[in-house]
């Protein structure tokens, strides 16, 4: 039986690359429905009831819901191909830990740069690069934070590198400079056909900020 | 798997916090010995900033050297750790349904209803902590508990819920979680409590209620 994979999700979404990243190395095929959040779908509304929010990935009629959890039940049921989680009970811990870090820090501390100015947006702008160089710290010497192939870590982080042209602009920073190695990883893991073709172009995502800026009225 | 007598299991915490009950009651009910370390968070201990270098807090677990902080994350390692009594279903799609509960409960419902009991009865706070309430009583969807029959990682994770908002409410004279309002939600509570395991790792009532009663004081004192 040919397996049903419907992704809702919203083409600028972190949280919806994750998945998309996490489908392409498993390479599973997929129907991806783009939702228009300021009208969501009946369907997006009944596979989320709780949240009302992107992404959903639909399984089989069966709706999962939170990118990382999504990402685990995908390495869950295809498990024999490009394992994203490592075996052991520990590594994995760590990495769930490295996981839930990017999304309690990064984040809400790069949409706290983007929208907010002086005091504020200066103080969210060196906890931000703190951030980053303890992320660097922790990827070390490894060629990904999974090793030798993309993990759970890798694809959770890398998404927000498409936010960073819009952090950079409106923050008037350059994270590179701050952080060279964390921008190293980035293009390594672009390399992979996987990310790169998961990911939008950065000036895109940078010109919807501008215009999400002018709508909620910051100047 | 190691034998017991190489296994060493600490954990660093803090008696009233039900963070650090979710790790006590996990390895109580996978039947794991381990040491436990109150924390004195006016003097953080040596351990505590060497272990949990990134957000300082309990609890810390601390496995044969290796460490992990962030009780979810915790309770997992436990749970793959020592497979005996899974506390996560095996199926992939009734586990990723009980993760999600897992990171509501943390991420909306646990805030909310924290908000609601220290409220001073704002309409809005109260009104959220009620949504919430409603919300997690839906998740039950008419089970003995959220694990099924049995216990499981979503009750373990929910002992806010269970025990520590009754105590909660009774010192700022509101009714959040009640028979009358979440009838379901109410028994599953009392089923938790009266569970023959739980109820010894449960910090006592009224040393809890004093605990509370006397930091609502000072808060109240500090806003005044």
């Amino acid at each position: 039986m040919a397996d049903e994979v419907v992704l809702l999700d919203f083409w600028p979404s972190p949280f919806g690359m994750r998945i998309r990243i996490a489908l392409a190395e498993k390479g599973i095929k997929y129907e991806y429905k783009e939702e228009d959040l300021r009208n969501k779908s009946p369907l997006l509304l009944q596979s989320n009831p709780v949240h009302k929010k992107i992404p959903v990935l639909i399984h089989n009629g069966k709706p999962i819901c939170e990118s990382l959890i999504v990402v685990q039940y995908i390495e869950d049921v295809w498990s024999n191909r490009n394992p994203l989680l490592p075996s052991d009970p520990y590594h994995r811990a760590q990495a769930r830990f490295w996981a839930d870090y990017v999304d309690k820090k990064v984040y809400d501390l790069g949409r706290k740069i983007w929208t907010s100015k002086g005091e504020e947006q200066e103080a969210a702008k060196k906890e931000f690069v703190e951030a980053l160089k303890l992320l660097e710290e922790q990827l070390g010497d490894k060629t990904y934070f999974g090793g030798d192939n993309v993990g759970f870590v890798d694809i959770a982080l890398v998404p927000f590198y498409t936010w960073f042209k819009a952090y950079e602009t409106f923050g008037n920073f350059n994270i590179e400079s701050e952080c060279p190695k964390f921008i190293a990883w980035v293009k390594r893991c672009l390399q992979k056909e996987s990310v790169s073709k998961s990911l939008p172009d950065p000036h895109k995502v940078y010109e919807f900020v501008v215009e999400i800026r002018k709508r909620i009225g910051i100047e | 798997m190691a034998s017991e007598h190489e296994e060493e299991v600490r954990v660093l915490g803090k008696w009233a916090s039900p963070f650090t009950h979710r790790v006590v009651l996990t390895l109580k009910l996978k039947g794991v010995a381990y040491k436990y370390f109150e924390e004195d968070f006016a003097n953080k201990s040596d351990d505590l900033l060497k272990y949990n270098p990134v957000y300082k807090m309990v609890p810390v677990l601390i496995h044969n050297g290796n460490s992990l902080p962030e009780s979810l994350v915790i309770v997992q390692y436990i749970d793959d750790t020592w497979t005996n009594n899974p506390l996560l279903p095996q199926d992939p799609y009734e586990r990723a349904l009980a993760c999600f509960w897992l990171k509501t409960l943390d991420d909306k419902i646990l805030p909310a209803v924290w908000n609601a009991c220290w409220s001073d009865g704002r309409d809005k706070a109260v009104e959220e902590g009620l949504e919430s309430l409603k919300i997690l009583q839906e998740a039950l969807n008419g089970k003995r508990f959220f694990g099924g029959e049995t216990i499981g990682m979503v009750d373990i994770a929910a002992s806010f819920i269970g025990y520590w908002v009754d105590i909660l409410q009774e010192i700022e004279g509101l009714e959040l979680l009640t028979i009358e309002k979440f009838p379901k939600l109410y028994k599953w509570s009392q089923e938790f409590v009266n569970h023959p395991v739980i109820k010894e790792t449960l910090p006592p009532r009224d040393k809890l209620f004093a605990f509370f009663k006397a930091s609502a004081s000072k808060n109240k004192d500090s806003t005044a």
